[in-house]
């Protein structure tokens, strides 16, 4: 009886003094954590992918409280949730909600097999970037889209493949969320994350070649040669030819598809689009 | 008999021409200058469209200290500077002279006499260095770094002894073994050179002992240099690396990345190199030309050609008997380190040290199986390092485990490759590896 006594004590004791250095260090060593941070974590998507620049989906929630004691939310901004997300972000930290423009990844290539033939034969292990440093690859274009796949590992949605019939990786719009994951694994920079456009429609470039035009034109037959038509063409200033390429820009193209219509190597592609309306029997005819 | 410690290969030693007496290349008939001929900072082009040049006319000035300057090695009209192919698979920019005869420079001293350190007493350590930076020589094994900066020890570390590589311990390459049979006398003034510019009074030369003919030239013509050792080594590759050479003679081992050979107090500078010294120094003879082994299995007449920079490779094997039906792969330089390169009508550069090409046989990798961690590549390692890990790292990005195992440390010589029974192609992995660990160490030193 007396042993029950002695332990219950002893232990007695020992679980009073616990308690007391607990509820002393729970005092001195508190972290003050936001209530929000949590409230904002829950609503993102928890992809984790890093497509917002910060390390993961609750370093984000952090930078946005952060952000909030300031009055906005200073740039930040989830590509994978959305405007969706991003509205609800917005009324749990009270801030007027940000209309941000949806963008999409977009390969900035169109050496297809049929345009631009392979000439050697690599045979180290498929890796985009083992392949880039052997310089030109496996074409003789020093610039576009190695085929294989790289992206396609990088991105977390499959939103992006390889093409086994063309070569080059092709972008599902429906699921590609703009983390940009695609884009910093590609070691030739090929993959853009622009804006998607109205209706999703937009104008591109869909080369990379810097070289000269008749280098460019000699290894594939829808390579930018840098003439220039589609910047004379252009009303709006929009298109940029800098390095024997010509780049459109996105927030100054009016989607007047002028310029598709001048380029002599098919290098400007207009995107979901409708189909251009037949000419006229007198149009055709005067042409 | 010495060598190096950790690891190392015995692959086939295929020297078919190692009997073949260097000789000289036709002249091409448009020659490509390629300014990225060296590691460091490319050289700035000094001519333009239309410019008359002679064989050591200046075409581009060194950009920086870690650079060279490029010389013309025909004579000719400058054509255009443009981007070309070169051996790297990138268009980059060169100076591209078509050929008209064959004038040099009247300040070159193209005699055959042998000029000894005897008879220029003039010549101290600065003026030397100085002949050295201006000839644009730079590293002739294949490295290419600029030979100057080795011989300008960064303050607070001395040079003790100076090594000569002769080592060629690349299968198939023959050019060095060559010119020590053919330039001894001329080889071991530029050593001397060597060792009066970093001011030491030991000089080594590493040769493989898998060409005692070499050896024997060289010890029996040594004996008028006090100064000069002859080492014969034991065949094993990759004693040519710079750091495996340093332990083979001297003992001594150098630290992993940023240490240099100057640390421990080593000079290293190939044999090939130390021959364009003398001719540079002696005979103001600009880096023009170089000796270069075209050779393969069936290449009908595998040779060593003194050629001038700027020959188009295809040339080169026209010369040795044109390229044979079945080639598969054509490298630069040697089977074990070379790179395949990607057209032919890229040019010859400093570092080309040879040419090999391969039947279609030989050329293809075996399909890789499965990794049984038989740790072959470990030992195989002449660094000490995981190859089989390093690679995996590299494969899976994990970049701060890879910079933990000393990825940087990795010559990148292959002999893990080599070994491996399961035909892995582990150096890939190793490369993507190293060139983002590089970066990101680059990245912290600039912060």
């Amino acid at each position: 009886m007396e042993l029950i006594f002695i332990a219950i004590a002893i232990l007695g004791s020992i679980g009073l003094v616990s308690a007391v250095v607990l509820f002393v260090a729970s005092k001195k060593f508190a972290v003050f954590e936001d209530e929000r941070i949590g409230r904002v974590a829950e609503v993102l998507p928890q992809a984790n992918c890093g497509g917002c620049g910060y390390p993961g989906c609750s370093a984000f929630a952090e930078a946005c409280v952060k952000a909030s004691n300031n009055g906005s939310l200073g740039g930040n901004r989830c590509p994978v949730g959305g405007q969706d997300v991003m509205d609800q972000v917005s009324n749990i930290l009270g801030l007027a909600t940000v209309k941000s423009v949806p963008q999409v990844a977009v390969v900035r290539c169109n050496g297809t097999c049929e345009n631009r033939p392979r000439l050697l034969e690599f045979d180290g292990i498929r890796s985009c970037r083992v392949q880039h440093m052997t310089g030109m690859g496996e074409t003789g274009c020093t610039y576009g889209c190695l085929g294989c796949g790289d992206c396609e590992n990088a991105c977390q949605f499959d939103a992006i493949h390889v093409n086994p019939v063309t070569g080059i990786a092709e972008v599902d719009e429906d699921k590609c969320t703009a983390c940009g994951a695609c884009s910093k694994a590609c070691p030739r920079k090929i993959i853009e994350i622009r804006p998607k456009g109205p209706k999703g429609r937009r104008m591109l470039v869909l080369c990379n070649n810097k070289d000269k035009g008749a280098v460019a034109n000699k290894y594939c037959k829808a390579s930018c040669i840098g003439c220039g038509k589609c910047v004379k063409v252009c009303e709006f200033d929009a298109i940029l030819l800098n390095n024997n390429l010509a780049y459109i820009q996105a927030d100054k193209c009016r989607l007047c598809r002028k310029c598709e219509e001048v380029c002599p190597k098919q290098a400007i592609h207009s995107i979901n689009f409708p189909p251009r309306k037949p000419k006229t029997a007198l149009e055709a005819v005067e042409a | 008999m010495k060598t190096f410690s950790k690891g190392g290969v015995h692959p086939a030693e295929n020297k078919l021409s190692a009997a073949s007496a260097i000789r000289e290349a036709q002249l091409p008939k448009q020659a490509v200058f390629s300014l990225y001929q060296h590691i460091g900072a490319p050289a700035k082009p000094v001519v333009q469209k239309g410019d008359t040049v002679k064989v050591g006319t200046l075409l581009a000035e060194a950009n920086g200290f870690v650079s060279a300057p490029v010389y013309s090695s025909v004579s000719g009209k400058v054509n255009k500077v443009d981007n070309i192919l070169d051996a790297s698979g990138l268009r980059r920019q060169a100076v591209i002279v078509d050929v008209e005869g064959d004038e040099w420079e009247p300040s070159i001293d193209r005699t055959p006499t042998l000029v000894r350190m005897e008879d220029r007493p003039d010549l101290d350590a600065k003026t030397i260095v100085e002949k050295i930076t201006q000839a644009g020589i730079v590293g002739l094994g294949g490295a290419t770094f600029p030979a100057h900066v080795k011989l300008m020890p960064p303050p607070g570390s001395k040079a003790e002894f100076v090594i000569i590589n002769a080592v060629e311990c690349e299968p198939y390459l023959t050019a060095d073994h060559r010119l020590m049979l053919e330039h001894a006398d001329e080889i071991l003034v530029g050593v001397e050179l060597i060792m009066k510019a970093v001011d030491v009074q030991k000089g080594y030369i590493g040769i493989e002992n898998n060409k005692p003919d070499a050896i024997a030239m060289m010890t029996e013509r040594a004996k008028h240099y006090q100064h000069i050792e002859i080492v014969p080594l034991h065949v094993k590759y990759p004693q040519g690396g710079e750091k495996q050479l340093i332990e083979a003679i001297s003992g001594r081992k150098v630290a992993a990345p940023p240490a240099i050979p100057i640390s421990v107090g080593a000079v290293v500078q190939n044999v090939g190199t130390a021959y364009a010294i003398y001719q540079a120094v002696m005979k103001n003879k600009p880096l023009v030309d170089r000796v270069i082994t075209v050779t393969g299995k069936h290449l009908s007449n595998p040779s060593n050609l003194l050629a001038r920079l700027g020959t188009p490779f295809r040339q080169l094997i026209d010369e040795c008997g044109g390229l044979p039906e079945d080639t598969g792969k054509i490298i630069g330089g040697g089977p074990m380190m070379g790179k395949a390169l990607l057209s032919l009508d890229v040019p010859m550069t400093k570092g080309s040290s040879g040419l090999l090409l391969m039947p279609q046989s030989e050329s293809k990798r075996i399909e890789p199986e499965p990794c049984i961690r038989c740790a072959k590549c470990v030992s195989a390692c002449p660094m000490g390092l995981e190859p089989y890990l390093l690679s995996k790292l590299g494969v899976q990005s994990d970049w701060d485990r890879a910079e933990h195992e000393d990825v940087l440390s990795c010559i990148e010589c292959g002999s893990c490759q080599f070994t491996c029974p399961s035909h892995r192609p582990l150096l890939d992995g190793i490369r993507i590896a190293k060139v983002a660990v590089g970066g990101i160490v680059r990245s912290r030193q600039t912060k």
